[in-house]
């Protein structure tokens, strides 16, 4: 498992590191916002899921969606609008979307996909499948509507959604201390709906599996929700059009410094993982970048009869006979 | 056969829907114990039991989310929203999310749920409880909108809706709740996009919605005593999908046709149907499309203004025999 967790952060790191550089080479179109530095909190949870589990996202979801075990060919793909993205082209960055790996969305409206995911454990519940879904988003989400009204709910209807606050410590541009009443934006909020107050170091992808792993577990056998706020930090800028910096040069280098990714590596070495094997992982997540870079780009442009598809279940657009 | 209210046909329709397939749950403020504001509940919770009818916060947000997320995973959800003029507090979710998401996703998921809501006038709540919001659902693609005018048609297209893999929106007049009509015995189910004419007729055709059917029809027969207008009422019962079909083939026999629409005037469905009678049947055109509509303006609470705000069967009769003159 220890090595796993490690492969799965570095496979994102490495896809969101190329995203970065298709972007600079006009490949990816619109916009992208990577998670690079929060690599931890994705794999940690994706951990403890099982396949029929229900993950939502918010448009810092690429690694979320890699996570679940989508094909980085077909992400990538999708950010650079092609055929053979992972919805054909017809989503992009902020959408990624694949249900057959649980990856149920990826929304980006601040907040929208708090209220969908209780809507998803509430159809677990009422099916009695024990599946558990887990809903992530931005220190940001903490301040709107739609994060109230869905612990709300999700506490009174003891639904089994886990809700995770990825707090990289700014909305956008703003500190979030600076425009939020508590000193937590999430787990200070838990006591209004009745839940335990739960931080962890989202740098620190053993503490949030283990925090992952209770909250599940706690989900799957109907103890109800929980709300978990993870504090890390995204190594670049909100969007692909910031670049940063209004953060301090300190703060940036601190966070630098707790990477989760080479202070996973040292953790691994120290506990006797050779450096042959953790090498053989960065090759390999190398190589499969390199692969799916060149299959995206490769892809073709996406049919224009697409536009009038899917937008009904029949297949088609039509509004009128 | 029965005589059933408007009301009560709402009840009856869900329960047909609640017995006939597990998967179909309800959702909303007051649907449960209460029985709906509206009473259009009444008695699902002592049927189907809390798990299947739930009642939820003032939370619009996390009801339409709630119903969103429950039908991407397997159920068929119905969630209440107590009144339509509420859609601007999930707007949102309607909008962004549940319209989208399918469209968004290549197809990858289905979105088989409802949304009802008592729209409309008639009722003197005042301007936040009683516009129609219709337009406002019909110009976002991915929506499919439903307004039925019958308890007979409530219950059909209910099942219609419920039945449908898509989003609908269902809005209930609420100026016709309690309004009785005819309703056959045993199941009723129905299909959206299809146009019932009325009342026929060879001098034009009037086209109408929800609580505007039942004055075109009287503004019908008043054209034909004292005006001498045969008048074809064609009642449209869904805006998503549209039933062009129905409405050019109306024209075609008469060769004029007006509009009878609830809502405020600008972009309303009936500026879609006379711009779409203008492209596909100009050559059928015997004189002026004519729009019909509540001014331009909230809809004001006192009797007075509400009752000529929206279109009376005098003022339809008026305008369309002053247009035929």
């Amino acid at each position: 498992m220890d090595v796993e967790l490690y492969r799965q952060m570095v496979r994102m790191r490495a896809m969101e590191k190329r995203a970065y550089d298709l972007f600079l080479r006009g490949l990816v179109k619109g916009t992208s916002h990577l998670s690079t530095g929060q690599e931890a909190v994705a794999a940690g949870f994706a951990a403890v899921m099982r396949p029929d589990d229900y993950t939502f996202a918010t448009y810092r979801g690429h690694a979320h969606t890699l996570a679940r075990g989508a094909p980085m060919a077909a992400i990538l793909a999708e950010l650079m609008g092609r055929g053979n993205g992972l919805m054909s082209g017809k989503g992009g960055s902020m959408h990624l979307t694949s249900t057959e790996h649980g990856m149920m969305g990826s929304y980006a409206i601040v907040g929208a996909h708090l209220p969908i995911a209780a809507g998803a454990a509430w159809s677990a519940q009422l099916r009695g499948t024990e599946q558990v879904a887990v809903c992530f988003f931005g220190d940001g989400t903490a301040n709107i509507g739609a994060f109230h009204e869905a612990l709300n709910l999700a506490a009174v209807w003891q639904l089994p959604v886990v809700y995770v606050c990825e707090n990289n410590q700014y909305m956008e541009y703003t500190p979030i201390a600076d425009v939020t009443a508590v000193e937590r934006p999430a787990a200070d909020r838990a006591a209004a709906y009745g839940l335990e107050r739960i931080v962890v170091d989202g740098n620190d992808v053993e503490a949030v599996y283990e925090t992952a792993l209770t909250a599940f577990s706690k989900a799957r056998t109907g103890g109800g929700p929980s709300l978990i706020e993870a504090d890390t930090y995204r190594h670049g800028g909100h969007s692909r059009a910031d670049p940063g910096t209004y953060r301090p040069q300190q703060e940036v280098e601190d966070w630098l410094a707790r990477d989760p990714l080479p202070a996973y590596r040292a953790k691994l070495l120290a506990a006797g993982i050779d450096e042959e094997t953790l090498a053989g992982i960065e090759d390999a997540a190398a190589r499969e970048t390199d692969e799916a870079t060149k299959a995206a780009e490769d892809g073709p442009v996406p049919e224009l009869a697409l536009i009038e598809r899917d937008l009904w279940a029949d297949g088609g657009a039509a509004w009128r006979n | 056969m029965a005589q059933l209210t408007y009301r009560d046909a709402v009840a009856r329709g869900l329960a047909q829907e609640l017995r006939r397939d597990e998967r179909v749950v309800l959702i909303g403020e007051d649907v449960a114990a209460a029985g709906g504001v509206f009473k259009t509940t009444a008695g699902l919770l002592d049927e189907f039991g809390p798990r299947r009818i739930r009642d939820t916060p003032i939370s619009e947000q996390a009801i339409l989310g709630a119903a969103m997320g429950a039908a991407m995973t397997g159920l068929r959800p119905v969630a209440e929203i107590m009144f339509s003029d509420f859609f601007g507090v999930g707007w949102d979710l309607l909008a962004n999310q549940i319209a989208k998401t399918r469209y968004m996703a290549g197809g990858q998921l289905s979105l088989p749920l409802v949304v009802r809501a008592a729209n409309g006038g008639g009722l003197r709540f005042g301007a936040q409880h009683s516009q129609d919001v219709a337009n406002w659902v019909m110009a976002v693609p991915g929506l499919k909108v439903v307004v039925p005018s019958t308890p007979r048609d409530v219950i059909g297209l209910l099942a219609a809706a419920v039945r449908d893999p898509d989003p609908v929106i269902f809005l209930e007049a609420k100026g016709l709740y309690p309004v009785r009509g005819e309703v056959p015995d045993g199941e009723i189910t129905d299909t959206l996009g299809s146009a019932v004419v009325r009342r026929a007729g060879q001098d034009c055709v009037i086209v109408a919605l929800g609580l505007m059917v039942p004055r075109a029809l009287a503004a019908a027969e008043r054209l034909a005593r004292d005006n001498g207008i045969d008048a074809e009422v064609l009642d449209l019962r869904s805006l998503v999908p549209l039933d062009v079909r129905a409405v050019l083939d109306a024209l075609e026999r008469t060769g004029r046709l007006f509009t009878v629409e609830e809502n405020p005037r600008l972009c309303g469905w009936g500026a879609e149907v006379v711009s779409i009678c203008a492209e596909e049947g100009f050559t059928s055109l015997d004189g002026p499309l004519v729009r019909i509509t509540t001014p331009h303006v909230p809809l004001p609470a006192a009797d007075s203004l509400e009752d000529a705000a929206l279109p009376s069967v005098d003022r339809i009769a008026d305008t369309i025999a002053k247009s035929m003159d």
